[in-house]
């Protein structure tokens, strides 16, 4: 296998042992970019030059020391919606293409600090508004597994460097899914944890109640160390939670026996491939053997959980994106007559398709006359869809679902109707208004030979649980570090 | 229901969004699709039920007022698309 297809904690073995450096370990995949980055675009901007000088600073730093964190040297990228001092943050806008943060986002701020080497800023949806990265200002990432396929989104790009090795693994956002659906496009694995749990500090906004930072990983247990990472209280976001550190390498491989895993039939309703379902079903049956046992649950209010989810979001972006106004950074319209004229111009200009839908149906959702009817009601039905997810977990550890209906879906396949769109985040948006996390594992692989993914929910703060349950499935079924049929030169 | 063209351009004005004719036509019916599938709120009865804003009981988080490094006034103004004197620069709003 070569160095830049293995996983987090294979190369620390290797590094552990002074059998390669952080050089060769970087080098490798910056090989591996020059090779296939053409042909998956996951990056909005490289720096891997400055990643190579880091490394060969790090190896010198090494020579009379052991590495001091498992991330220490191990290169990766970060989701363009997250502030980097001194590297364009774009979040794949025109709005914002010339946007350099005069300030760090936390998690980068805990990557540097435990010798992370960044490579490059990932492509994504314009302000992290889609389902398949196809809303990015600048380029069209594709999926790996098949090229005319798109990623799924909105952290396509993220998801794409960690399945294709041009990472070792990668930051997301997860708003209504976009860390879990496209892990379970691309094969890898992704995590969206408890709201709260990692600071959003230089995370660029979009629903500031429902965004949440989280890795894409190889596998399950490179995912717990990289949560080990980025976890912890942090001033600066005030909705960060201050709770002990946990370890959640610890206990890891500790089994599923006596676990209670639930089923419930509202995520296995019309619309699903049936090679999903067929999938899901041998993973129960996976489960089951492990000593797991399988309960059936089920949901009253699921239905209303996406409309809920759309109107709350649409509403909190209307109101974080009114900041874009070509007066502090950013974009500005060359030509207007006023003031008023100057906002309308560059916002007009500068935002693409997507984020002004969201921004219209947000601003009239939030306005005088409709305000009880779609926000206020929105938030009550979050509410009800908490107290469902209560009443689950009463009778179950953790839950099992598919992540997305189906397998990626075609470039360009859904772009005309966004409301169809918008249906393939029926079964990770719930998680959102929850605020509970879920984490997506690879369970198979449909006729043609695409990932399909598993998503594994728990009570707020069950991250230990959810990484203990998805460990045992994927060393269980040995669908782990998954290659897609991506030539070492396309 | 289905969306109006005043509708949308009213709603845009309040964005500070501008549209061609053609963008609102399109709108109105992408949006009143949107809002059609909304409507499964509304047969739900939550007159009795509390909103929540946020999913965990977080409150009001205070901390002392020190005084900490910030931005100067350069790197503030560093993205400015204009900037003058130490300002950010705006066209005229008063005669």
């Amino acid at each position: 296998m070569e160095l830049s297809q293995k996983t987090i904690h294979q190369i620390n073995d290797l590094l552990d042992k002074k059998e390669v450096t952080v050089t060769e370990v970087t080098q490798a995949v910056v090989n591996r970019i020059n090779a296939v980055e053409k042909a998956t675009d996951a990056y909005l901007s490289l720096q891997t030059e400055t990643a190579l000088e880091a490394a060969q600073a790090l190896d010198a730093e090494l020579s009379g020391r052991a590495k001091k964190t498992p991330l220490e040297g191990i290169p990766y990228g970060l989701k363009d919606n997250m502030c980097t001092k001194g590297i364009l943050t774009t979040c794949a806008s025109k709005m914002l293409y010339n946007f350099n943060p005069p300030y760090n986002a936390e998690v980068y701020d805990r990557l540097s600090e435990d010798g992370g080497i960044l490579l490059g800023k990932t492509n994504m949806d314009e302000f992290a508004m889609g389902s398949s990265t196809e809303n990015s200002a600048y380029k069209k990432t594709r999926n790996p597994w098949d090229l005319n396929k798109v990623p799924g989104g909105s952290s396509g790009g993220s998801a794409v460097a960690v399945a294709a090795d041009t990472a070792f693994y990668t930051l997301g956002s997860d708003t209504g899914g976009s860390i879990r659906q496209p892990a379970s496009f691309c094969g890898v694995v992704g995590m969206k944890p408890t709201y709260g749990l990692v600071s959003r500090y230089g995370l660029v906004a979009f629903a500031s109640s429902l965004d949440q930072i989280g890795p894409f990983t190889k596998d399950v247990e490179d995912c717990a160390l990289v949560l080990n990472a980025i976890v912890g209280h942090d001033a600066k976001d005030s909705t960060s939670l201050n709770l002990k550190k946990i370890d959640y390498s610890q206990n890891l491989k500790q089994g599923v026996k006596g676990l209670k895993i639930g089923v419930a039939k509202e995520f296995f309703g019309e619309g699903l491939q049936p090679e999903v379902r067929k999938s899901l079903e041998d993973a129960i049956a996976i489960y089951k053997t492990l000593g797991a046992s399988i309960v059936d649950v089920s949901f009253q209010h699921l239905d209303y959980a996406l409309s809920a989810y759309y109107m709350i979001s649409s509403a909190e972006a209307s109101s974080n994106l009114a900041r874009y106004d070509g007066i502090r950074y950013g974009f500005r319209a060359e030509e207007y007559s006023d003031l008023v004229d100057l906002y309308k111009k560059t916002r007009s200009q500068g935002f693409g398709d997507e984020v002004k839908r969201r921004i219209m149906l947000g601003t009239y959702a939030l306005s005088s006359g409709y305000y009880d009817a779609y926000y206020k009601k929105a938030m009550q039905v979050r509410t009800i869809i908490k107290a469902d997810f209560d009443q689950v977990f009463g009778g179950c550890d953790v839950l099992l679902t598919p992540t997305a209906p189906t397998t990626a879906f075609g470039i360009g396949e859904k772009t005309s109707n966004p409301l169809e769109m918008y249906l393939t985040d029926i079964y990770t948006v719930p998680v959102n208004i929850a605020g509970i996390p879920g984490v997506s594992i690879p369970c198979g692989l449909d006729n043609n030979g695409m990932p399909i993914g598993m998503q594994l929910l728990g009570p707020i703060l069950s991250e230990e649980t959810l990484l203990k349950t998805a460990w045992a499935f994927e060393h269980e079924s040995g669908l782990t570090n998954l290659k897609a049929p991506l030539g070492t030169e396309v | 229901m289905s969306l109006t063209r005043e509708d949308v351009t009213y709603v845009a004005n309040l964005a500070r969004l501008e549209f061609s004719e053609d963008e609102v036509t399109a709108l109105a019916d992408q949006l009143g699709a949107v809002l059609d599938y909304a409507e499964t709120l509304s047969g739900l009865d939550t007159s009795k039920i509390k909103a929540t804003e946020h999913v965990l009981a977080v409150q009001n988080v205070f901390r002392e007022d020190e005084i900490k490094p910030c931005l100067t006034n350069e790197e503030a103004l560093a993205n400015a698309p204009e900037s003058e004197a130490g300002c950010f620069k705006v066209p005229r709003v008063m005669e």
